[in-house]
């Protein structure tokens, strides 16, 4: 190459090489070219998906399972808005995301030119950080900053918008290293004072409870959950997103706790007097009703990201920092509490309140998930669609090992399930992973199969099929005296014939005998994808169940006899 | 919006006319920015604000002494259990600074006023009373009108514009407070 000044979009791309990028996962376009041109030179590898909406999660899923940032390149307009849906999935979920967007040239900029969109504008409300370019001269300090606001303190997704006369002129500004931004700062250690009282509180407690979040799985600091847990003897429990940095298979983890939670989890929860937020922020799905959650216990909240605390909850002692350093740091100054009553009764309420399900009669969904966490052991990567075979998957496939489990929690984003696992196969070609997605959201990126395929991924991709939009018609079911409306799934596709389709492996199961011999068989294929479509029973709930706006002892076991009344919290 | 509060007005003054129903300063909350001179910061931060159902009553924003930077003062209304939490979500943004709210600080305010008046006759005398006791400036004055020019901190403000009635105000512009803390304390 000759030693001329790089374009834009070169520089761009070497800015990218030099962050260490290695997938960049997009479609092309018109305002993009320039920089689709400058791909073509480069160690990057395109991969080309079917929908934007696809490459949004793909780069997310990457992101979950690698903890390096995802990145998208699409184009103006429509190309870029059809990442919105997947930038609100990585914000909620705090998930490094950088997404490219070609644009217009900058004399068009506002003036409704073909394909343009004011995506700057559009995505405020669900970005970290986002930037529009309108000098090349920018690129490389915009690039350095927009990797740094993306990966440190609490992650996010950061947009950076190129106008396509920004792209294609040229660019010799040098590299740069360092960022200069005074409005961003990022907590790292507790503040000693604050550690040293959280340390006695939890001391002091008889029924003190660990309860585990995202931020946990972002700072690695599941080992020291555990060694907190087993000094202190505190039982554990995790969020959706929590899942995989502590071992749930730990004789002290009591598993998921929440609206779908274990009874058991919930339970503890109920009854405690000490509560520990580890990298969580108290979310809806795990309170209830806000008012009754833990009155008479204390509560310490730890977290990088200051503005969680009394967001929701007002903790007894708050205090801002990386959820592993701050642990590190009250390991030291924490022993044994006075717990042996406590964790009994923990342990009564896991014998007394087991997850069940009916192995005759049809198959279930819970009875495939449970013999595929049986088949992998918590070794495999799992990612999940939306909705019930979600819950089911959270609650039977227990996770052991960090960034093993990723799904999408503040979002419920359907169609995230399946491209997600695309990103973390790329980003984990040693490990196996399985997608779990239900007929509907699966139909929201089943396009996808097809990049699968052409790079040949070995994912395995399980299709929970009962025909119908199950979360919605459970709700349906059980608060709107059973009537039925915009969830019957008609004209579902033959998923195996589909899949068969795009050249990709298929296989059926439809009896619970099925279930091991097919599982196995897509665990053990790994020339390319393979699609498990499991025919399970048409309609089947979710227990145990926390409605909406109900309090943690408003939790139900099974489906009760008398009609409901309509949740009173948020969806 | 619930009937406005009576503002008291100065010892032997006679109302021209019953007060107006500006919302009274004292419920309003004040919330000082140093934020990042680029473009979008400002709708980053009013959307902090929007999300949250909280009313912008007024926003000045203008260079800061250092270059590269803005000061913004943003006057709002809203449930007060939720302000301490916006500041944390102002201060979150990465263009931010920091973001601190005044509403009970030490600190010297103040905010200009332009009120073009209707008046002819001997309402113009009465007029030029009140102006002077405020001691605005009148900074056009026409055959059927006046605009006086007033400021002072803004409750100076409110008791001047209730004194006047609804018929006899053809305009009002507010600059919008701005606040800075006392002494070496930063603002």
């Amino acid at each position: 190459m000759e030693n001329r000044v790089p374009t834009g979009a070169e520089k761009l791309i070497q800015c990218l090489e030099r962050e260490g990028v290695e997938y960049i996962f997009g479609y092309s376009g018109g305002a993009a070219m320039p920089i689709f041109d400058a791909l073509v030179d480069s160690s990057i590898e395109l991969i080309l998906v079917r929908h934007e909406q696809g490459a949004a999660h793909m780069a997310d899923g990457y992101a979950r399972a690698t903890g390096k940032p995802g990145v998208v390149l699409v184009t103006s307009g429509p190309g870029a808005t059809n990442t919105v849906t997947g930038l609100l999935t990585s914000q909620m979920d705090s998930v490094p995301v950088i997404v490219l967007t070609g644009q217009t040239i900058t004399p068009m900029l506002g003036k409704d030119g073909f394909q343009e969109a004011d995506v700057t504008g559009i995505t405020y409300a669900v970005v970290k950080h986002s930037y529009l370019l309108k000098d090349a001269a920018d690129i490389p300090r915009a690039t350095r900053e927009a990797f740094h606001i993306a990966t440190t303190g609490r992650p996010g997704p950061v947009l950076i918008d190129l106008p396509k006369d920004v792209t294609q002129g040229p660019c010799d500004a040098p590299f740069v290293d360092d960022v200069d931004l005074p409005g961003y700062t990022v907590p790292t250690h507790g503040d000693p004072a604050l550690v040293r009282q959280a340390a006695e509180v939890l001391m002091n407690a008889k029924r003190p409870v660990l309860y585990v979040g995202h931020g946990a799985v972002i700072s690695q600091a599941g080992k020291a959950v555990i060694r907190l847990a087993e000094k202190l003897r505190a039982p554990i429990v995790n969020t959706l997103l929590g899942k995989g940095a502590a071992d749930e298979t730990h004789p002290l983890h009591l598993g998921m706790l929440g609206m779908h939670g274990t009874a058991y989890a919930n339970k503890a929860v109920d009854h405690c007097d000490c509560i520990m937020a580890i990298g969580a922020r108290w979310d809806d799905r795990i309170t209830g009703k806000l008012d009754e959650f833990c009155v008479d216990a204390a509560k310490i909240h730890i977290d990088v990201d200051p503005a969680e605390f009394g967001k929701m909850v007002t903790a007894d002692v708050a205090i801002a920092g990386d959820a592993r350093l701050v642990l590190e740091e009250l390991i030291p100054q924490v022993s044994a509490a006075d717990t042996d009553e406590w964790l009994a009764q923990c342990e009564q309420w896991r014998k007394r309140y087991p997850l069940k399900y009916a192995k005759q009669g049809g198959l279930r969904a819970q009875h495939v998930l449970d013999k595929l966490h049986e088949i992998t052991q918590g070794d495999a990567v799992i990612t999940t669609d939306v909705g019930q075979h979600q819950m089911w998957a959270a609650q039977f496939c227990l996770s052991t090992t960090n960034r093993h489990w990723i799904s999408s929690g503040g979002a419920g984003t359907m169609g995230f399930g399946f491209p997600a696992a695309i990103g973390a196969q790329l980003g984990c070609p040693d490990k196996k992973v399985w997608t779990v997605c239900g007929d509907g959201g699966f139909q929201m990126t089943q396009a996808e199969l097809a990049t699968a395929a052409i790079h040949k991924l070995p994912v395995k991709c399980l299709v929970i099929n009962n025909n119908f939009l199950g979360m919605v018609r459970q709700w349906q079911e059980l608060f709107f005296e059973n009537r039925l409306s915009g969830v019957d799934l008609v004209g579902n596709p033959d998923f195996v014939k589909l899949a068969q389709a795009y050249g990709v492996k298929a296989l059926r199961i439809r009896r619970p005998s099925d279930i091991e011999r097919i599982l196995t068989e897509a665990q053990e294929y790994d020339e390319g994808p393979c699609l498990v479509v499991a025919e399970v029973v048409k309609e089947d709930n979710v227990f145990p169940m926390i409605p909406a706006g109900a309090p943690l002892s408003g939790m139900i076991i099974e489906k009760p006899k008398e009609q409901m009344a309509k949740p009173t919290g948020s969806t | 919006m619930s009937s406005p509060t009576p503002i008291q007005n100065p010892p032997g003054f006679r109302p021209i006319a019953p007060g107006n129903a500006q919302k009274a300063s004292r419920d309003l909350h004040t919330i000082s920015l140093l934020v990042r001179d680029a473009p979008g910061v400002l709708v980053r931060v009013a959307m902090v604000f929007s999300r949250r159902g909280y009313n912008i009553e007024s926003l000045v924003v203008s260079p800061a002494a250092r270059s590269g930077f803005s000061r913004m003062t943003v006057t709002c209304s809203g449930d007060p259990a939720i302000l301490e939490q916006m500041i944390k979500q102002l201060s979150k943004l990465v263009d931010v600074v920091h973001a601190l709210d005044h509403t009970s600080s030490d600190r010297y305010e103040t905010e200009i006023a332009l009120i073009k008046l209707r008046c002819e006759g001997e309402q113009r005398r009465e007029v030029l009373e009140v102006a002077e006791h405020f001691s605005a400036k009148v900074v056009d004055y026409a055959a059927e009108s006046v605009i006086l020019r007033v400021y002072g901190g803004s409750e100076k403000l409110d008791a001047m514009i209730s004194l006047f009635s609804e018929d006899s105000i053809v305009e009002l512009v507010r600059s919008g407070k701005i606040v800075m803390t006392r002494a070496l304390e930063v603002t």
